[in-house]
């Protein structure tokens, strides 16, 4: 969006067009296919035929550059944290993470020296998916949450702190 | 079931220096130290008539505030007799014994993973390096004098700060390790 983006006033033209440009985002949310630990399983069983992502047009992509949601689905150790940084600066804005299982909210069980405590350190996440592992419900909650979110986004108008809060 | 062959055997070509530890989950337990761990191995792997031709594990433990304080165990098999046999070696602190990848070439990573945990040297590895953490980690995780929760830093915010002892102590291990071939800094 570039120069447009956060520059124009709270309008009915304005309002419109950002709802267009938000629903047409959160339509083809394209996660990437990108899993780290036991999590990844559920994420999977998410995306195939029987729980059905692709109903909320939500397609698993291979590459970063085509995808603009990151599933961090697993344990982030602190070797690993450095490629799930690099993954996500690779994917094209606007992006999205949901953390998803306790050990990508706050390193879960493994309060150790090897593990990242919270996914959140290492990169923005904007949704949380509690459990050990969620079950595919409570991923595609998370996944109907960050539509939510999105929905709510300001794109071309300027972000307004009173309905940010607000909202 | 008897004495098993290769306990008559070790018996009758190490004499004293293996002894015998007793029989425990279905494994005799010879205890040897580091000076003839080698030649024990290569001894029970060349026999004709025991043929140990498989190294299923080697680990460490480390005994602290026992000395010597750190252990080295191999657990064997023989794939033809179907027989398991497990060698402890105690090692001093610094910890260092000879490799065994000249007898079987899968302790190349089973002596890296005892040296990134335990800081067990192994003279004579060909690549002694981290398997686990990366190659800038400080210490050794599983050491008793490791903070279970590792060292505070912004990945890890519940960890242990670090103190003047425990600091000092990562260094002399440090030192330890760059005077070994193998290490690359
Ligand atoms: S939250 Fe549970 S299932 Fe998910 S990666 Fe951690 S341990 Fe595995």
């Amino acid at each position: 969006m570039g120069i447009l983006e956060n520059r124009f006033p709270d309008n009915v033209f304005f309002s419109t067009a950002d709802s267009i440009i938000n629903w047409s985002r959160k339509s083809a949310l394209w996660p990437e296919t990108f899993g780290i630990a036991c999590c990844a399983i559920e994420m999977i069983a998410t995306g195939c035929s029987r729980y059905d992502l692709d109903r909320f047009g939500i397609v698993f992509r291979p590459s970063p550059r085509q995808s603009d949601v990151m599933v961090i689905a697993g344990t982030v150790t602190k070797k690993f944290a450095p490629v799930v940084r690099r993954l996500y600066d690779q994917m094209p804005e606007p992006r999205w993470v949901i953390a998803m299982g306790t050990c990508a909210i706050t390193g879960g069980v493994y309060n150790t020296y090897a593990v990242v405590q919270g996914s959140e350190l290492v990169v923005p996440v904007d949704v949380h998916v509690p459990g050990c592992p969620p079950r595919p419900e409570a991923l595609m909650h998370g996944f109907l949450l960050l539509q939510e979110k999105i929905q709510k986004s300001h794109v071309l108008r300027r972000h307004d702190p009173e309905s940010a809060m607000a909202g | 079931m008897g004495v098993p062959l290769y306990c008559t055997k070790i018996a009758k070509r190490f004499g004293r220096e293996v002894e015998h530890e007793g029989h425990s989950h279905g494994m005799h337990v010879f205890a040897a130290p580091p000076s003839v761990v080698v030649d024990l191995c290569r001894f029970l792997k060349d026999d004709p008539e025991l043929r140990f031709n498989f190294l299923s594990d080697i680990c460490g433990v480390d005994r602290y505030p026992q000395t010597p304080r750190f252990e080295v165990v191999y657990h064997l098999y023989s794939i033809p007799l179907k027989w398991r046999l497990r060698i402890k070696c105690r090692v001093d602190d610094p910890p260092r014994v000879s490799s065994v990848v000249g007898v079987w070439k899968t302790a190349n990573w089973h002596e890296r993973e005892a040296y990134d945990m335990y800081g067990i040297v192994f003279d004579g590895h060909p690549d002694l390096r981290r398997i686990y953490m990366w190659e800038e980690f400080e210490g050794y995780p599983m050491r008793k004098d490791f903070p279970l929760r590792g060292y505070k830093d912004t990945y890890n915010p519940f960890g242990e700060e670090k103190t003047e002892t425990s600091s000092s102590s990562l260094s002399d291990d440090q030192d330890n390790n760059s005077s070994q071939p193998g290490e690359k800094r």
